[in-house]
């Protein structure tokens, strides 16, 4: 699935313009990105949550020449799926 | 920021819908997404990240209150991959 069958969904759904939904959900995604840039998180409930996690700076290595780096500090978006989610996809819902 | 506050965020943006009709595309896009994972399809958004289905083996757990072994079945979980460019901008960000 990729945000083109999203924007058929919503088409068919709701009855905007293609163009319409098409910038809707362009809207909806750039929305939570800024969110999660700011280092928000977003929490969809049903679906699961996306979570800033910020990491330590660690010893890593070049699996190739075996030379040791530094892994510099940084952030990483995860998600948690939500019970709801875990459920439907293992037929318990 | 919870679904709703994501839905009053988007109303301020798209003053031309009403807050219903906003509400109604947000649950779309995710009931849309759990269906696509329920099928066992892949996800791809550009920009933000792709979400796909991974089998886990069945185990052997134990209960860690009692001690009980218990047969843990094999279950498929969703993984979510960030996508290059939100990873980007979430490091960059402040």
């Amino acid at each position: 699935m990729t945000k083109a069958e999203i924007i058929e969904a919503i088409y068919s759904k709701i009855g905007f313009s293609k163009k319409e939904s098409a910038d809707i959900v362009e809207l909806v995604f750039d929305t939570i990105k800024e969110t999660l840039e700011k280092g928000e998180k977003i929490k969809i409930s049903g679906f699961g949550n996306f979570v800033v996690r910020q990491k330590r700076p660690r010893i890593g290595r070049n699996p190739q020449t075996g030379e040791e780096i530094e892994i510099s500090a940084r952030k990483v978006l995860t998600f948690r799926p939500s019970q709801v989610l875990k459920s439907a996809l293992n037929n318990k819902a | 920021m919870n679904k709703s506050d994501l839905v009053v965020s988007l109303d301020k943006k798209m003053s031309h819908l009403s807050h219903r009709d906003v509400d109604t595309i947000v649950d779309t896009i995710f009931n849309r997404m759990t269906e696509a994972l329920v099928k066992g399809d892949r996800i791809e958004i550009r920009g933000f990240g792709t979400f796909e289905i991974r089998v886990r083996e069945p185990r052997l757990g134990r209960n860690p209150k009692s001690g009980a072994k218990v047969s843990i079945d094999t279950r498929k979980v969703p993984f979510f991959k960030t996508g290059k460019e939100l990873k980007e901008r979430i490091n960059n960000g402040s």
